[in-house]
């Protein structure tokens, strides 16, 4: 109990340290200011969000492999943590656009691409929550899961090829792009405290898991009986 | 009797578990059936008699354990083994003849000569002169027929009959108690779920009983046949 | 090896079933047409403004058509629990998939040829000189979203809503062939139409992928 509650102070930590450097340490950007600040997160966040999903997708793979249960708990926890992270990123992106271009939302190809990532993943926890059967549930999200993670790479890829022919403000330089030194530092070490945070919470969100789960065996024993 | 055409087929389930969320349909189920046994399977409704059926068809995946067939005349598993199964579902096409059906079923599994097998069991079913009907227009009795004949179509050694009676008036009992027989008396090895004492269930060789998913009375470790079949708490 | 015979088999059945009733073919042709009716109300027909919207609104009545379209297929293989006799009868289950996306692909083809020519009347394209690759594009694009599809289908089928979520998980798996095909489309009713090759090729590697998955993992999705 006290272990977590110290990791947590940890991660807590580092993410503050990351917003305090994000706002403190790293110089001013030239043309956008105070404002480009919020690509350290944003961006961070997205690579987090992204790791997280490739736990699932890992997770999904040994649970058709494996079935055993605690995999089909971490598919869960990963997909619901990418989700909350990738859903910060889709809210970041037009807090900054407004300021800068006026407007909220801009289609610009990351930013489309990671709203149909949100899409895909919103169907995976839908589609749990329609399957009551905890194994079917289990083995049926995961196949949709390899099948959703296999499609990422193609939908970042169509849209990019073609959407970037449209005339769209790109929304932040890509990270390391001609960034000054401390940038980078700063970028790194954002993305480094969001992963340390994504860690925490899939971490817990899987325990939670595996609590439910028990609860809802004891559960179904006594409705039994 | 004659000496049947195909060596008979016996199985082995060792330590079944089937689990559904956090229940457990069957638990710990061992079994070993010998070549031509013909044995009924009672128990009350959720005693797992269905699930034990479709796993031996291997439609259902145990969560732990094993099954395996053997011929009687090779050792060692035969994983060719396919049996015919019945279950309370017809399992065919209502918008495809009964002639349309069987057919289809052959050619999947490379029945040879397929036309012919299928006019052989039509008329060994009885229903010849409705292969040209669509099975929706069928009784329950009719389409029962189909369902057998569908599951005899690879003349299979092993047969998994689930509930089998269900739903056929006196005389279509009367004419599945004879099918039975014959394929019994032919060395088919045969599992039948049942409710309870009938013309079939006296057909059988061998009773088992199953509650809550284990098997708790067996013929063949010193049980009664009645006591199984009419379910007398023990 | 039978799993093409297997295949083929079974692609004659699911054609001998459709052709008998229709009731796919006709439901779905009906509804591209109202989609297509509609979208018209949105906006101005005249021959740039169609240019520019129509290809994307053709592929969208054709997803959501095909969203629909695509449900009973593993739905009315639980009547009757005939699933479960195909799955005794097949030596490979990939079969029973194979020809149902065969299947499925031949009745999108069909009812996207069907409806082309009102297509092209009414929102004003130049349709004709294109006419080949307007196919090949259909082709590639029904093969990938029937392969994609009847995978879905078969894990919207054992799910409750089904009639919601199998649009909910099509969609957004499908937005590339979305993307790809509305592109070489717009390109082929260009006033100098021109073949995107990038799009076509595009759209052959989604078929090729999600047909490899489908391949891989299509058996555990018929478990029970």
């Amino acid at each position: 109990m006290w272990k977590r509650a110290v990791i947590g102070a940890v991660v807590l930590f580092l993410v503050g340290a990351a917003a305090y450097a994000s706002f403190f340490i790293a110089p001013e950007e030239k043309t956008m200011h105070v404002l480009q600040r919020i690509f350290y997160f944003h961006a961070a966040a997205a690579w987090a969000g992204m790791t997280a999903f490739f736990v699932c997708f890992v997770a999904n793979l040994v649970y058709v492999w494996r079935r055993e249960e605690r995999w089909d708990a971490l598919g869960i926890s990963s997909a619901e943590v990418g989700l909350a992270f990738i859903t910060v990123v889709l809210i970041t992106g037009p807090i900054w656009a407004k300021p800068a271009w006026g407007i909220y939302w801009t289609w610009d190809a990351r930013l489309t691409s990671t709203f149909v990532l949100w899409l895909l993943y919103i169907s995976y926890l839908l589609l749990r929550t329609l399957i009551e059967e905890p194994d079917r549930r289990a083995l049926l999200s995961a196949l949709f899961g390899i099948f959703a993670f296999i499609d990422v790479p193609i939908v970042f890829g169509a849209i990019r090829w073609w959407r970037t022919q449209h005339p769209a403000p790109v929304i932040m330089g890509g990270p390391g792009s001609g960034l000054d030194p401390t940038m980078n530092k700063v970028f790194f070490f954002s993305v480094l405290a969001m992963h340390a945070l994504m860690v925490f919470l899939i971490a817990e969100r899987y325990r939670l898991e595996k609590l439910r789960s028990d609860f809802e065996v004891v559960r179904r024993e006594a409705e039994a009986i | 009797m004659t000496p049947p055409a195909f060596s008979p087929v016996g199985l082995r389930l060792e330590n079944i578990d089937k689990r559904y969320g956090g229940l457990l349909a069957l638990r710990g189920v061992s079994l070993v059936i010998a070549p031509g046994e013909c044995v009924v399977f009672a128990g009350r409704n959720g005693s797992g008699k269905t699930t034990l059926l479709r796993i031996a068809a291997r439609l259902v995946r145990p969560s732990r354990g094993t099954l395996s067939f053997s011929r009687e005349s090779q050792a060692g598993e035969d994983h060719a083994i396919r049996p015919g199964f019945v279950a309370h579902a017809t399992m065919v096409y209502d918008e495809l003849t009964a002639e349309e059906n069987l057919l289809l079923f052959a050619r999947l599994q490379e029945v040879a000569q397929p036309e012919r097998r299928v006019d052989t069991l039509l008329n060994e079913v009885g229903l010849s002169d409705r292969r040209g009907s669509l099975v929706r227009t069928f009784s329950r009795g009719m389409r029962q027929r189909v369902a057998i004949a569908r599951a005899l179509l690879h003349e299979p050694s092993v047969l998994l009959l689930d509930e089998p009676a269900t739903g056929l008036d006196p005389q279509g009992v009367a004419w599945l108690a004879e099918e039975i027989r014959r394929l019994r008396d032919s060395g088919r090895t045969m599992l039948m779920s049942l409710h309870g004492e009938s013309e079939i269930s006296s057909l059988g060789t061998r009773a088992i009983r199953l509650d809550s998913g284990s098997i708790t009375a067996d013929t063949r470790t010193g049980a009664t046949f009645r006591s199984i079949l009419t379910f007398a708490d023990a | 090896m039978s799993l093409l015979p297997n295949a083929a088999v079974l692609l004659g059945k699911e054609l001998r079933t459709e052709f008998r009733s229709r009731e796919l073919l006709t439901t779905t042709i009906v509804f591209i047409l109202i989609v297509i009716v509609l979208f018209s109300f949105t906006f101005d027909p005249t021959s740039d403004e169609s240019r520019r919207f129509a290809p994307g609104l053709l592929w969208l009545a054709f997803l959501f058509a095909s969203s629909l379209m695509l449900q009973p297929c593993f739905l009315r293989e639980q009547h009757n629990d005939t699933l479960s006799a195909l799955r005794l009868s097949v030596r490979d289950p990939f079969a029973i998939f194979l020809a149902k996306l065969a299947a499925n692909t031949l009745f999108l083809l069909l009812t996207e040829l069907l409806l082309l020519p009102l297509f092209a009347v009414m929102y004003n394209v130049p349709v004709i000189p294109v006419l080949q690759w307007l196919v090949l594009v259909f082709f590639l694009a029904s093969l990938g979203i029937s392969i994609a599809g009847t995978a879905l289908s078969a894990i919207s089928a054992q799910a409750r809503m089904r009639e919601l979520l199998l649009p909910l998980l099509m969609l957004p798996l499908l937005t590339p062939i979305l993307v790809a095909s509305t592109e070489v489309t717009k390109s082929l009713f260009d006033r100098t139409p021109y073949v995107q090759w990038k799009g076509i090729g595009f759209l052959a590697v989604f078929d090729l992928v999600f047909l490899t998955a489908l391949w891989l993992f299509g058996e555990y999705l018929l478990e029970e």
